[in-house]
């Protein structure tokens, strides 16, 4: 610390107005927090656990031990039908991490930081969530990947796979608001994780992922039928192996808009809230 | 029109069954040093979050540059920076990218961000640190370039909660610098500390505050008239020379004041104190000491703690309070 003279720079003339306005402004600083948290992501792959080691662990676990005994020996049969819905779970698991980073950063001061400096309000929830698309790619490669060498075949054809892992991408980005807004709410990581364990639990156990509804009791029926998770997994079996896809998608895509409209505001407002 | 680039009237803030702010007034002129200075839990840290904008009092009314806090916060985040308590960097960036992103989050290009964040790790001695995550930094360093965020987008009211806190004699001193180099510069510095000495080296105004509520608002000097001021210590190697050295002690006694001999108020006996006004009285007391044939084992300055700066002024508080 010894030269003292700082040149004065560099803020534009008007410092009440973001440069380019407000949406230009809530865009730049979104991009520029999405680039920290994947800055974060790079440095700790380990956190990428949850969307590699997990879900592959998972497919081979229920492919093998489960498998021969659900689907009556055809194990291929079973992993056909199986990856598509495991794909749609790992996606609901995914956005758990979100949160908790979300809520450790807010513990550690790290927000207090962003809230001191002129951001637009919503800028580093929104940026958070769009770095995450980054874990959301990786779970569809690696599960897509490992499943073919484990035997998985698309059957539909190249596009419809593309659309297959963007609409679970995108479910994923509308899902994961629940997470952030958990994570504005409690008080530790520790406990997002266990609030939304015991969410994406029964809506990823509790719908058409590992066994086909109609094997189900008529009261589990009836929850399968409401779950976010079911109209996904129809979909995305659709688009990977073949079968009815318009009816689901519409479905899915307004349970999309839906989590959007209501878990982006909650989101926003327990954020604005949480000193 | 007084320039007050700070000023609050009436926060209160409670948590829980906690007060932590009852009724704080606070007023800070432009381009000064506002020292707010009090116990743990006194309220510090909560009254500058307010301040800046991170949390809203129950009630209350704040300005920040001229600006409403709670109506406006927007506009008052452009103009101020914020070095809280506890450090904020993040810990898996490097200080670049640390520095880079306030950058950019204050509307900076890229361009100006990188070269503004280059100038402050310089500034700062973390140049050679630059390119390594925070989580890599010593304390000291995290807090330098905690410091240094909080002057990316040159405020014109830097918050400083606590910035010497953890950090190493030389390190506190060249913050100290940092401090004055930005009021040179124009801005106006409100920090708050738990040591007097630091108080007295910055501010041009100090602000005590206890439990909630301001119990002082004074400059340095008047605050050290009213708790007692500076004390000069001397301990003469020969217990029995304690009466001499009180006399030769008192000709350099404050005015109205006189040299005692030490030993009650838990200081350890065979030594006398003697208020006196400033430093100069030592330039009177070596010499008068050696001609007197007094030999010493301890001679020196000494600000009153912390503690009897609240002492007197919780005492003459109620004192006041007993007298109306
Ligand atoms: N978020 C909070 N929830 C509950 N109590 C709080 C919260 N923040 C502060 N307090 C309480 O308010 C009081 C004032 O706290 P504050 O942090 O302002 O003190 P401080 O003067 O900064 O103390 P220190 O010197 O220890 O930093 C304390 O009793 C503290 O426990
Ligand atoms: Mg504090």
């Amino acid at each position: 610390m010894t030269t003292l003279d700082i040149p004065v720079s560099a803020i534009g003339p008007d410092i009440d107005r973001p440069r380019g306005g407000a949406l230009a402004a809530l865009v730049r600083h979104s991009v520029a927090l999405a680039r920290r948290s994947l800055i974060k992501t790079v440095r700790t792959p380990e956190a990428l656990i949850d969307v590699t080691l997990q879900p592959v662990i998972f497919l081979l676990l229920f492919t093998y031990l489960f498998g021969g005994a659900i689907a009556g020996g055809d194990r291929h049969a079973y992993l056909q039908f199986l990856l598509p819905g495991m794909l749609a779970q790992s996606l609901a698991m995914g956005g758990i991490a979100l949160g908790q980073n979300l809520n450790a950063d807010i513990q550690k001061g790290v927000f207090d930081r962003f809230r001191s400096l002129p951001v637009a309000r919503s800028a580093p929830l929104v940026g958070a969530v769009a770095a995450d698309v980054v874990r959301y790619l990786t779970v569809c490669v690696v599960m897509l990947a490992f499943g073919t060498v484990m035997g998985f075949r698309v059957e539909t054809g190249f596009l419809p796979a593309v659309a297959a892992v963007a609409l679970s991408i995108g479910f994923g980005l509308c899902f994961c608001w629940i997470s952030v807004w958990v994570g504005m709410l409690v008080r530790t990581p520790g406990a997002v994780q266990g609030v939304m364990f015991l969410l994406v639990f029964p809506l990823s156990f509790g719908s058409n992922v590992f066994v086909a509804t109609n094997t189900l009791p008529g009261w589990l029926q009836a929850f399968v039928h409401v779950n976010p998770i079911t109209p996904l997994v129809g979909s995305i079996r659709g688009l990977l192996v073949g079968g009815p896809v318009a009816g689901h998608l519409v479905v899915t895509l307004a349970w999309m808009a839906g989590l959007l409209v209501v878990f982006v505001p909650l989101a926003l407002r327990a954020y604005a809230r949480r000193a | 029109m007084t320039d007050l680039v700070v000023r609050a009237e009436g926060l209160r803030k409670r948590f829980g069954k906690t007060q932590a702010l009852d009724g704080v007034d606070l007023a800070m002129r432009r381009g000064t040093v506002l020292g707010v200075l009090g116990p743990n839990g006194a309220g510090k840290t909560t009254a500058v979050r307010v301040l800046a904008t991170l949390l809203r009092p129950d009630a209350g009314t704040a300005e920040v540059a001229g600006i409403d806090v709670l109506r406006q916060p927007q506009r008052v985040r452009r103009r101020i920076g914020l070095t809280g308590q506890y450090a904020s960097v993040d810990e898996d960036l490097t200080g670049t990218q640390n520095l880079v992103l306030i950058g950019q989050l204050l509307d900076l290009t890229t361009k100006d961000a990188k070269r503004r964040a280059a100038e402050l790790l310089d500034w700062f001695d973390l140049s050679e640190a630059a390119g390594r995550p925070a989580k890599t930094y010593s304390g000291g360093m995290r807090r330098r370039l905690d410091l240094a965020a909080s002057l990316v987008g040159h405020p014109e009211v830097i918050f400083l909660d606590e910035p010497t806190t953890g950090l190493d004699p030389a390190k506190r001193e060249d913050m100290w610098g940092v401090v004055r180099t930005q009021v040179t510069q124009g801005a106006s510095v409100l920090l708050t500390t738990q040591y007097l000495d630091e108080a007295d080296a910055l501010a041009d105004e100090i602000v005590v505050i206890n439990q909630g509520r301001v119990i002082a608002h004074d400059t340095p000097d008047g605050l050290k008239r009213r708790v007692g001021g500076l004390t000069l210590r001397v301990r003469p190697t020969d217990p029995a020379r304690v009466p001499d050295a009180m006399r030769v002690l008192d000709k350099v006694a404050a005015p109205g004041t006189a040299a005692s001999a030490d030993g009650s108020a838990g200081s350890r006996p065979g030594a006398v104190s003697v208020p006196v006004i400033g430093d100069i009285a030592l330039d009177d007391a070596v010499p008068a000491l050696r001609q007197a044939g007094i030999e010493v084992t301890e001679l020196g300055l000494h600000l009153p703690s912390l503690d009897e700066v609240f002492h007197a002024l919780t005492e003459t508080k109620t004192m006041e309070e007993a007298l109306s």
